[in-house]
């Protein structure tokens, strides 16, 4: 493995593999020493042009817990990002000493390009609405670490899955691992054409709540999107949103997962939010196990694929 | 042939071959331990470290996955038999304090699973083959991180030589000079087909 | 002044007024003097195993030239088309500062004359600037030489504007051209609205973008009877109006690129900059009916569309990079794929109409005696795989690909401008 860039042609052996890595990365982060010294002498770059703290810490602190140093980079606050282009930026950051890069941009495609630009493994670290690999691997131990596995578990992903790369990236993990996913909105959130995708789709969320193990509910995002692409936040609430009512509704054994940060009260109740069996806070510790398992993998661990 | 043993004996040696896994290299492999002689040094060494430590209830036994765990078990299981009380073993993985990441990139990480705090206790560990001794350092850094044992001793199925640091094994099931072309291969029935001690002579890629 | 050299471009299959004929040309002071067989002379362009007919004309070309010569400027971006078997091209006016009035239509053809490789005849902005709000100084560009009107790289939304301008230059005579994409949906749009920019999560570009803006300016056509030019058309639905419009008898004509008959969406699955250009690459059936009315004469001529970006403008992510890629040296290959082995259709699409299209004189005229050499020499089954340009810009999806057919020789004025001699 050279990148890690796309979770949609990414083989089911090696997302298993970065799975039991990051189980292991899980029990490191218990240790009273969180710390191990895998990557040391190695230097992890974030460059980030969509402003992010959450997944630029959560790297940042699955290269420490390797003992590898970092360097964060984020033009879109800094002074460098006035007419230097994606790859004078690349280029420069690389010239400083660095052993990987992740990539966050607004625009599809662009951790491609800067792949294709410098000889260092490269991490998506989420590109427009296209892929976030990082994220699905990390939302797949949550799930496993919950139901061993999932193979034969049924996925609802609901909300505005047409700009979520999120939905993108979690819907080819999930499937490549053996659920069945539903991508769940209203129908100016849906994609366009996709046929050919390894989902179904619904505009009706209740009727399949009762039938799902996990419910992968995804930002209303307001920045993204252009505008008005469903009447009010109210409405979605009422027809999209997890209520308390329809979290009474779920199996006994269902559970809830978030990307964050969540909006509650528009997607999330507040009372769901903070139920046990809403796995948020669980998401973010896996989070960086998960980044530790790719940042391992790329920079020294076994070459699976 | 496991990828662990090749590509440790394949990392130290000035041959470097590359063994993808399920395609072994070695054209000649003889047998120098069977099933008995296996489980006769296990119970040996059990009770040396039994009578080293003055029983076990100070030992911490610790295997270096993945051939160390079940050497490991079944130290354990003989330990157990010996002192009628059940004996377990944990699990220590080193994958993450290797040294020689950049210049061999197959380093697997294993489950470290530590039953009890180190503090204070004797840690024995166990791996299968002890070769250059960087395995065992690794481990000595891992368990660095994990607390302070007041002693740390190591058992190991086969000595082959060639150390390049300055580490030595309490128990040795058996200790065979090899030629830096062989390799020493240790099977477990359970994870392997059977239980025994081969070595192989392997070709340069 | 120095004689010409004689040229004698021999043992190819040429294009007459009569049709095709296996006769050698005599070329003479810049002119066809004489259609025989065997004859000789002192500088041979060979022509065997090819065909001889009309230099190419494009209607559609980016210069770059004036304002953005680190792109492309005159002289580089003639001799791309000269390596194309171009002998003029129509400069599209979106240039810095626009070609909306006399002085700089009248520099790019003079330019052109000193140091093109090529005839360029400048095409006229229709509004001030490209703006979109009032009409640009259509009738002193005509004066100027300048037939064809269009605010290329933009389409003109305002039907108003539209409809004035169209009266104007039909009373002229002139030929208003759309770049047929409403701008609200480009806007916010990066490639085809369809199965691929739903799986990469890219904001597309719908096929009835094109649809919506063809169909109200033909009812303008209808209001107005000017000649209406559709440019680089990429959808079905496009073909099927343009082919309703002719059958009603309007004045209307339309071309396609060389990329909207090579490739479609999934070409752009890489992201790669290379493939952005506007309007998007279109779906597999898009590509087919495109090519059928071509074939069929529905699509009058193909027009490369070339524009020029520098390497540094096209090395971003694919939705911040400039639409566009280079075409004028891979063309014929391309339509003659679509065309086969039809010299006749073929040099009417690549030569004859356009000069018709663009009332441009001296081109696009079957080889006869007394006609300006404007002539290319174009070997239909040779194969070769692009890997240079003579463009100062690089961003094209050709190179590496293996074509089929390519111009040999160029003759303009007289001069060979590529190629050809033994």
């Amino acid at each position: 493995m050279n990148d890690l860039l796309t979770t949609e042609d990414l083989p089911r052996q090696v997302i298993e593999k970065l799975l039991v890595d990051a189980e292991s990365f899980v029990e490191v982060l218990s240790r009273p020493i969180p710390k191990v010294p895998a990557l040391r002498g190695k230097t992890v770059a974030t460059m980030f042009f969509e402003p992010s703290t959450r997944t630029r810490l959560s790297f940042e602190k699955a290269a420490k817990a390797l003992s590898a140093d970092t360097m964060s980079f984020s033009p879109a606050t800094s002074s460098l990002s006035k007419g230097e282009s994606l790859k004078d930026t690349a280029l420069t950051v690389h010239a400083m000493g660095v052993d990987l890069m992740v990539v966050r941009h607004g625009s599809t495609g662009a951790p491609w390009r800067v792949a294709e630009w410098l000889d260092v493994p490269v991490v998506n670290g989420g590109d427009g609405a296209h892929q976030h690999p990082t994220q699905a691997l990390a939302d797949c131990l949550t799930i496993t670490q919950r139901f061993g596995s999932l193979e034969g578990l049924r996925i609802a992903i609901v909300g505005d899955v047409r700009h979520s790369r999120v939905a993108r990236s979690n819907m080819y993990a999930f499937h490549s691992l053996g659920a069945s996913v539903t991508l769940v909105g209203p129908p100016t959130l849906l994609p366009v054409e996709i046929d050919g995708w390894p989902a179904n789709t619904s505009t009706d969320l209740d009727a399949i709540l009762d039938e799902v193990d996990v419910v992968y509910l995804l930002r209303v995002q307001t920045e993204r999107g252009g505008g008005s692409v469903f009447p009010s936040l109210p409405e979605y609430a009422d027809r999209y949103g997890m209520t308390g009512a329809r979290f009474g509704r779920l199996k006994p054994e269902a559970v809830v997962l978030h990307p964050g940060p969540m909006n509650r009260g528009v997607e999330i109740a507040h009372d769901v939010a903070d139920d046990e069996r809403s796995l948020v806070l669980l998401q973010v510790s896996n989070g960086v196990a998960a980044r530790m398992a790719v940042l391992f993998e790329l920079l020294g661990g076994d070459q699976v694929a | 042939m496991s990828v662990d043993e090749t590509s440790r004996a394949a990392a130290h040696t000035s041959v470097r071959f590359r063994c993808i896994s399920g395609d072994s290299k070695e054209t000649i492999l003889r047998q120098v331990m069977d099933s008995d002689d296996l489980g006769r040094v296990t119970k040996r060494i059990a009770h040396e470290i039994a009578e080293r430590n003055h029983g076990l209830d100070e030992v911490v036994l610790l295997g270096i996955p993945t051939r160390g765990k079940p050497f490991a078990d079944r130290i354990a299981a003989a330990l157990s038999d010996i002192h009628g009380a059940g004996f377990t073993a944990g699990s220590l993985d080193v994958g993450m304090y290797r040294d020689d990441i950049d210049i061999r990139p197959r380093a697997r990480i294993g489950p470290t699973d530590i039953p009890e705090l180190l503090d204070g206790k004797t840690v024995v560990l166990a791996d299968d083959v002890l070769f250059t001794g960087r395995t065992i350092r690794a481990a000595l850094d891992a368990l660095a991180d994990l607390g302070r044992p007041s002693a740390v001793q190591l058992a190991v199925v086969i000595d082959r030589g060639h150390r390049e640091l300055p580490i030595r094994a309490d128990y040795v099931g058996k200790n065979i000079p090899t030629s830096l072309t062989e390799h020493v291969s240790v099977r477990f029935l359970g994870i392997d087909d059977e239980d025994g001690v081969w070595i192989g002579q392997s070709e340069p890629a | 002044m120095t004689r010409l050299p004689e040229l004698v471009i021999k043992g190819g299959s040429v294009l007459t007024e009569d049709g095709m004929a296996r006769l050698d040309v005599r070329i003479v002071d810049g002119r066809v003097a004489e259609l025989a067989a065997d004859l000789d002379g002192s500088t041979i362009v060979d022509a065997s195993d090819a065909w001889v007919g009309p230099g190419f004309v494009d209607l559609h070309t980016h210069l770059r030239d004036p304002g953005e010569l680190w792109k492309e400027d005159i002289g580089t971006g003639t001799a791309a088309a000269a390596a194309g078997g171009y002998t003029a091209v129509v400069a599209m006016p979106n240039t810095v500062p626009t070609i909306d009035n006399a002085q700089t239509a009248t520099y790019v053809s003079e330019q052109g004359r000193n140091v093109g490789s090529a005839d360029v005849y400048p095409a006229g902005a229709i509004t001030l600037g490209r703006q979109g709000e009032r009409m640009a100084h259509i009738d002193e560009m005509w004066h100027a030489g300048v037939r064809l009107f269009t605010d290329d790289g933009t389409s003109v939304t305002n039907s108003s504007v539209l409809r004035l301008a169209m009266e104007y230059v039909k009373n002229l005579g002139g030929v208003v051209a759309q770049h047929a994409v409403d701008s609200s949906m480009s806007a916010t749009g990066f490639m085809h609205e369809g199965a691929v920019s739903s799986r990469l999560g890219m904001p597309g570009i719908p096929a009835v973008a094109e649809e919506i803006v063809i169909a109200r300016d033909l009812a303008l056509v209808r209001l107005t009877g000017v000649n209406y030019h559709a440019q680089h058309v990429s959808t079905a639905r496009g073909v099927e109006l343009i082919a309703e419009a002719k059958s009603e008898g309007l004045p209307v004509t339309a071309e396609v690129t060389p990329h909207h008959l090579e490739f479609d969406h999934t070409d752009v699955a890489s992201t790669d900059p290379d493939f952005k250009m506007m309007p998007p690459l279109r779906t597999a059936d898009d590509r087919q009916a495109l090519a059928d009315g071509l074939r069929s004469g529905v699509i009058d001529v193909v027009a490369t569309d070339h524009a020029p970006h520098a390497a540094r403008e096209k090395e971003v992510p694919f939705e911040d990079a400039p639409n566009g890629v280079l075409g004028l040296e891979w063309a014929g290959p391309v339509a003659g794929k679509i065309i086969g082995l039809d010299p006749t259709r073929f040099f009417a699409v690549m030569a004859v109409a356009p000069a018709r299209i663009a009332q441009i004189p001296d081109h696009g005229l079957p080889i006869g005696v007394g006609n300006v050499a404007n002539i290319t020499v174009f070997a239909p089954a040779e194969t070769w795989t692009p890997t240079t340009t003579r463009s100062r810009s690089r961003n094209a999806p050709y190179f590496g690909m293996s074509l089929t057919g390519r111009t040999t020789a160029t003759i303009r004025n007289g001069r060979v401008a590529h190629g050809g001699a033994i």
